[in-house]
């Protein structure tokens, strides 16, 4: 399934938050959206996943879900949004009673999910107990279940130490590799872009346009931490984000 | 920058710890201390002649009484009677305020009709409507039920709508994410959330549970504690007088520590 943006537009009261974007998003591809803060990421994302509507614009959904999907479109929040009552076990059913999925059907998709992510030990504790890095490989899991066609993942690593980036990223990969699913992946980190994205769209300060979009071409697989073509990609992306910046900076100076 | 190892461990202070307090614990046994204390004070009082029998009975003389009433059978008929009032009455107060405080919680038009409602009938004295759910309800149990009812009522709405209020809404935007249907979300997300709040409305609701059932008893009513209180003031007699308030204070420890293992047993996944 894919999804295509047609010139979506928003504006929240007097304020334009962004302009015209227009995007394709390819099965089986991960694609990044980077920004300065405040150009619309989040707000973009908002209405990707259907929790906003936009001004303008319209956003499709090309083709069918693949067999076996519970809930297309699914985010993985920044915060992990983890319920505090509930186990380990106990959030990721959540998102399958709902589909009347209980019982041995359920654990069994508990189980395999929870195995992909390396969490078979913590099925019963609750997130409280949990490191920051393992809540948010909960909240991955919990995504997992519901069999997605695209993961909208809203900084899904910010919360975390850097350590505990490098290794989750390591995880989104293999899990990409084993099983490629479509992914938007809103990110500050320039660092997490090249890594991750088979595409990087870079929107321009406030209202967000699509300023450029860079294409990766290097398997995911084969991408590793401090790779010089890598380098030479976040080096291109932080010459234009630099420059959104500052141009923001000066605008702000000029109100 | 001077080399540390040269100095001896004697030029050091041990930095002071600063860090305690404000983490209070349960510490059963002060409580207990505390009462005993204030019990003693008050027996030791009594005997030794500097506080009059006027102004308080013997502690021991108290004990004596609430005896007899234990021997003599009618304890039980009147605390039966008094916590059935209690338990009907907080029941539904509580349960029809917590729908209503949910209800305000999650839609507008509700909350914009009910809150200015609720703000003005909760300041009303609900003892001064007695008469008033007399002649609706009868002299008999349904107006005592009602006057309980209504009085744990608004408290528990107050607190319940607050409480749900404070949920946090990325959670319920992560429930509408997953596409959970909107009873799912009340149900699974919304309630236990609130609970905590809930809870600790609860406490504040069934304290004025038992004040208001001690009025209504005050009403017609043959058995009871609050007509055994009633009975014995009419007599100035201060031992029974004492003794029903005793049985009282009792009633109140119980509702909270009920509480207590409902919050332990409903809310442990905060601590
Ligand atoms: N519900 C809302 N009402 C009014 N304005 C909003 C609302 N949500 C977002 N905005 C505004 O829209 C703009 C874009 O917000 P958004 O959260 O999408 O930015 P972002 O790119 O995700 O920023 P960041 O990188 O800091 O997360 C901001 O200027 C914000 O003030
Ligand atoms: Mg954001």
């Amino acid at each position: 399934m894919d999804i295509r943006l047609d010139g979506v537009g928003h504006s929240y009261g007097d304020a334009e938050v962004m302009r015209d974007i227009t995007l394709d998003i390819a099965s089986g591809q991960i694609v990044c959206i980077v920004g300065p803060s405040g150009c619309g990421k989040s707000t973009l994302l908002r209405f990707i996943g259907g929790l906003e509507r936009p001004d303008h614009g319209r956003i499709l959904q090309i083709g069918t879900p693949p067999e076996g999907c519970l809930n297309p479109l699914t985010y993985v929040f920044q915060d992990f949004a983890l319920l505090p009552w509930r186990s380990v076990f106990g959030n990721i059913s959540l998102v399958l009673e709902d589909h009347g999925i209980r019982g041995k059907t359920a654990k069994a998709i508990i189980d395999d999910v929870l195995a992909r992510t390396k969490l078979t030990d913590f099925a019963s504790a609750l997130p409280r107990q949990l490191s920051g890095g393992m809540k948010q490989r909960v909240a991955i899991a919990r995504a997992l279940a519901v069999k997605p066609a695209v993961m909208l993942m809203d900084e899904p690593l910010s919360a975390l130490d850097s350590q505990t980036r490098e290794l989750l990223m390591d995880d989104l990969v293999d899990l990409w590799t084993r099983q490629p699913f479509t992914a938007v992946y809103v990110t500050h980190n320039l660092a997490e872009a090249v890594r991750l994205g088979h595409k990087v769209v870079v929107l321009s300060r406030r209202p967000g346009q699509i300023r450029e979009i860079v294409d990766i071409d290097k398997p995911l697989g084969d991408r590793e931490f401090g790779d010089a073509d890598l380098e030479a990609h976040q080096k291109h992306l932080w010459q234009l984000m630099r420059d959104e910046a500052r141009a923001a900076d000066a605008e702000l100076l000029h109100v | 920058m001077s080399d540390i190892s040269s100095k001896s461990p004697s030029d050091g202070r041990a930095v002071s710890f600063r860090g305690g307090g404000f983490a209070p614990k349960s510490r059963r046994w002060v409580g207990f201390a505390v009462f005993a204390f204030l019990i003693l004070i008050a027996e030791w009082g009594t005997r030794s002649g500097w506080i009059s029998a006027l102004t308080l009975p013997k502690p021991s003389d108290v004990l004596v009484t609430f005896h007899e009433l234990y021997q003599s059978g009618l304890l039980f008929k009147h605390l039966g009677l008094s916590l059935g009032r209690l338990v009907i009455g907080a029941a539904i107060g509580a349960s029809i305020g917590i729908s209503v405080g949910v209800l305000i919680g999650l839609f507008s038009y509700i909350r914009s009709g009910l809150v200015p409602v609720i703000a003005a009938i909760f300041p009303i004295p609900k003892i001064a409507l007695l008469p008033l759910f007399v002649i609706w309800f009868g002299i008999g149990e349904g107006s005592k039920y009602a006057l309980i009812a209504f009085g744990t009522f608004t408290p528990t709405v107050v607190a319940t709508y607050g409480a749900v209020d404070n949920v946090d809404r990325t959670l319920i935007r992560m429930g509408q994410s997953f596409g959970l249907s909107w009873w799912s979300i009340v149900r699974k997300i919304v309630l236990p959330g609130a609970m905590p709040g809930i809870l600790s409305g609860l406490r504040i609701s069934f304290a004025i549970a038992i004040i208001l059932l001690v009025a209504a008893e005050m009403l017609g009513a043959e058995y009871g504690i609050g007509a055994y209180i009633l009975e014995a003031g009419s007599l100035y007699d201060l031992e029974r007088l004492f003794a029903g308030v005793v049985i009282l204070s009792l009633l109140g420890v119980l509702v909270s520590g009920c509480i207590g293992v409902i919050e332990r047993r409903v809310l442990g996944w905060r601590s």
